[in-house]
């Protein structure tokens, strides 16, 4: 825990609705390294882009009534939307989720790209730098070189040409190409993916994500990883954090999740990756929960099959189960992963242990997921 | 496809419908009740005489055959007489076409050009102040009729204030500028006239502002709920994760796709203006062809209607095709996916 890049502390993010307050994310904890890709899992609707989008400091109408993010070391929002606005892109960038949308249809590829150079990170247009870009057609010489190099880079074969392109004549996984460079641009520390290539076909968006995984080892860049598919994490995570209904219910290194997946909702999610000899999994049955009127205990309880009455009254707050394995889940003991919850874990709700460890092989699992995990410790 | 094939294409899809309009207009002016002849020729005239005009006029030939000299005459400059003031229509319309055309292409121009920042501003501060504001503003401009909004103008200006002149394109005893355009705001700037310009604008003002309140509200409400739906669009979420200015994202990004739709709104609008001039211009004392055409419905002056008609109906084709030309120009995918 040397250098953290992002920390994020006890975030509470609420929204204003007709039907009251929603509480969508309620006090996430988690941290990246410098130079490391961390993983945020979790169905659509858990709250994953709200995360994001808070970090961005891309959500106006939400308030944030407790927690801090902190970045480098900086407690972003106690900073003003100029100092907010002046670290996006520059600082820290995303990769947008969808090729098809996420490009102006109306620009070209060069022209957006050369926007970013020109007006990254300044909060306002300043007539000043119009007038001194249109006289100085070095600079403007020098965006185009810099744009195309980066086409290059995310492995464009014909990177003039795609300069000059709109979005609409390019194919799907070369606009998510566009999209990564765009992001790569200006060098982020840290990088933000909203589950790219998940709008592509599967052969497009495995070549788009090992180039993306080279491209951020080449730079060194944090990069943050959101994906619903814990298959794609275990691909290009260092750590995985398991998200659900706003909540972060298991958070361990990659190798460690796969071989010993705690939570009963990642080991919902492990079955519901489909295999070439059972097919589609069978997903977990239920919805997610009302974040206008969310449980006072476990947000996954209606859903989990282990669930016991207690666990709809008592906060499953996160603890520590091996030395950097956290889980939510009153399945298993330990002490309070946060300081925040120590009265909490005065308190035992005692509902057993963990079925599947019963037998008392922690890491080899017993039933349904044991086979995945087991080849997800091997070949990390 | 290049932007020049684009255009070539958009020129050959207005052909057909310059020939639907003149068959329309050929039609309405033979199915209007009531007979030219027996018009032209009053109640004590015989039947010998009817008939003997009737042939002179073309009117025993069949209906393809009259559309056909009908037309003819029309490209040729020959719309006939005016009843009202014994005139070849052609030439009453060009000598009050220009009167016209100033005030409806500046007043459509000033409406876009306004309509265009309040309409991005109402649309990001969606609820706010500013898009109260412009939604009172926009109620008021469209359901005030025009010519009672020109004559409270005249009230306030003119008698009270006395800011402004009255009514005509130009003051007693200011010449007007040497005929190149015959629009007096572009002949006195090529004459370098730059009073007579000003005396021409300061007439011009007020009856703008009474015909183009209801555009600028129109065209102002469009952008604002198109700026809306551009919102939530993922480029705008990407932009601005790109750490790009608020107002290089509203202004280039989203108004460039929310104004491709209100685009089609702005070339109708140029043919209502065409057609609505007359209130104003019957107030202003505006010597328009919009007024003349008013005159010649009412004293049933035939030729003349149909020639105002011509004259409106081509202003429309002309305005969509105009519009086409710049929605092909903004929005690539238009011109891209055509071909």
């Amino acid at each position: 825990m040397a250098d953290p890049i992002l920390e994020v502390k006890n975030l509470h993010v609420h929204f204003e609705t007709h039907d009251g307050t929603a509480e969508v994310i309620n006090g996430i904890d988690f941290t990246i390294e410098r130079g490391e890709t961390a993983a945020l899992v979790g169905e659509t609707g858990c709250g994953k882009s709200v995360t994001v989008k808070s970090i961005m400091g891309l959500l106006p109408s939400a308030t944030i009534p407790e927690g801090e993010i902190r970045y480098k070391g900086e407690d972003v929002l106690s900073l003003s939307d100029a100092e907010r606005h002046s670290r996006r892109g520059k600082e820290m960038s995303m990769i947008m989720q969808d090729p098809m949308t996420s490009l102006n249809p109306v620009l070209t590829v060069g022209e957006q790209m050369m926007d970013v150079l020109k007006w990254q990170g300044r909060p306002r247009l300043s007539l000043s730098k119009l007038v001194r870009d249109a006289l100085s057609t070095g600079s403007k010489a020098e965006y185009r070189r810099r744009a195309i190099e980066m086409l290059g880079e995310v492995e464009i074969s014909a990177p003039e040409r795609v300069f000059e392109s709109y979005p609409v004549e390019l194919s799907g996984g070369m606009r998510q190409r566009v999209l990564i460079a765009i992001a790569l641009l200006s060098e982020p520390d840290l990088l933000i993916a909203d589950e790219p290539g998940t709008a592509l076909d599967v052969t497009t968006e495995a070549k788009v994500l090992d180039l993306l995984d080279e491209l951020v080892e080449e730079r060194d860049t944090s990069v943050l990883y959101i994906t619903h598919d814990l298959g794609v994490a275990r691909e290009v995570s260092d750590r995985i954090n398991v998200m659900y209904a706003g909540e972060i219910v298991e958070q361990a290194p990659t190798a460690d999740l796969f071989a010993n997946p705690q939570h009963p909702y990642t080991r919902g999610l492990l079955e519901s990756i489909p295999t070439l000899s059972t097919g589609i999994g069978d997903g977990i049955e239920g919805h997610l929960p009302d974040y206008t009127d969310p449980p006072a205990g476990c947000r996954f309880a209606d859903r989990c099959p282990h669930a016991e009455p207690a666990c709809y009254d008592a906060y499953p707050y996160p603890r520590q189960t091996g030395p950097d394995h956290a889980t939510a889940c009153h399945l298993f003991s330990g002490t309070p992963a946060r300081e925040r919850h120590e009265s909490l874990a005065a308190e035992r709700v005692d509902i057993g242990t963990a079925p599947w460890l019963a037998g008392g092989d922690v890491a080899g699992g017993g039933d349904a997921p044991g086979d995945v995990s087991a080849d997800g410790g091997t070949d990390q | 496809m290049s932007y020049v094939d684009y255009l070539v294409r958009r020129a050959i899809h207005s052909v057909p419908v310059i020939f639907g309009l003149s068959v329309l207009i050929f039609l309405i002016s033979r199915v209007i009740p009531g007979d030219p002849v027996r018009l032209a020729l009053g109640p004590e005239a015989t039947d010998q005489q009817v008939a003997a005009l009737r042939a002179e006029m073309g009117l025993d030939q069949p209906l393809p055959m009259q559309y056909v000299d009908w037309l003819v005459g029309v490209v040729q400059g020959d719309w006939g007489m005016s009843l009202r003031t014994n005139n070849n229509v052609f030439s009453d319309i060009v000598a009050r076409l220009p009167a016209t055309l100033e005030l409806t292409v500046v007043t459509l121009f000033c409406a876009v050009l306004l309509a265009i920042p309040f309409g991005v501003v109402a649309g990001t501060n969606k609820d706010r102040w500013q898009d109260h504001l412009s939604r009172i503003t926009a109620l008021f401009g469209v359901s005030m009729p025009r010519f009672w909004v020109a004559i409270v103008l005249q009230i306030v200006f003119v008698v009270s204030l006395g800011l402004l002149p009255l009514s005509g394109r130009l003051s007693d005893g200011v010449a007007p500028p040497p005929a190149v355009t015959r629009l007096y705001l572009v002949d006195s700037l090529i004459a370098g006239q730059f009073g007579t310009f000003v005396d021409a604008a300061t007439h011009l003002l007020l009856p703008t502002v009474a015909l183009g309140l209801a555009t600028l509200a129109q065209v102002m409400r469009l952008i604002r709920s198109d700026m809306i739906d551009e919102q939530r669009k993922d480029y705008v979420l990407a932009a601005r994760a790109y750490g790009l200015p608020n107002t290089l994202i509203e202004y280039k990004y989203m108004l460039q796709n929310a104004f491709t739709s209100s685009l089609t709104v702005v070339g109708l609008a140029f043919g209502f203006l065409l057609g609505n001039a007359f209130l104003v211009e019957i107030v202003f004392a505006w010597p328009g062809m919009a007024r003349y055409g008013v005159q010649a419905i009412l004293y049933q002056d035939f030729n003349a209607i149909v020639g105002v008609t011509i004259v409106v109906g081509i202003g429309f084709v002309t305005a969509n095709f105009v519009v086409d030309l710049l929605y092909g120009y903004l929005d690539p995918r238009v011109r891209l996916e055509e071909g």
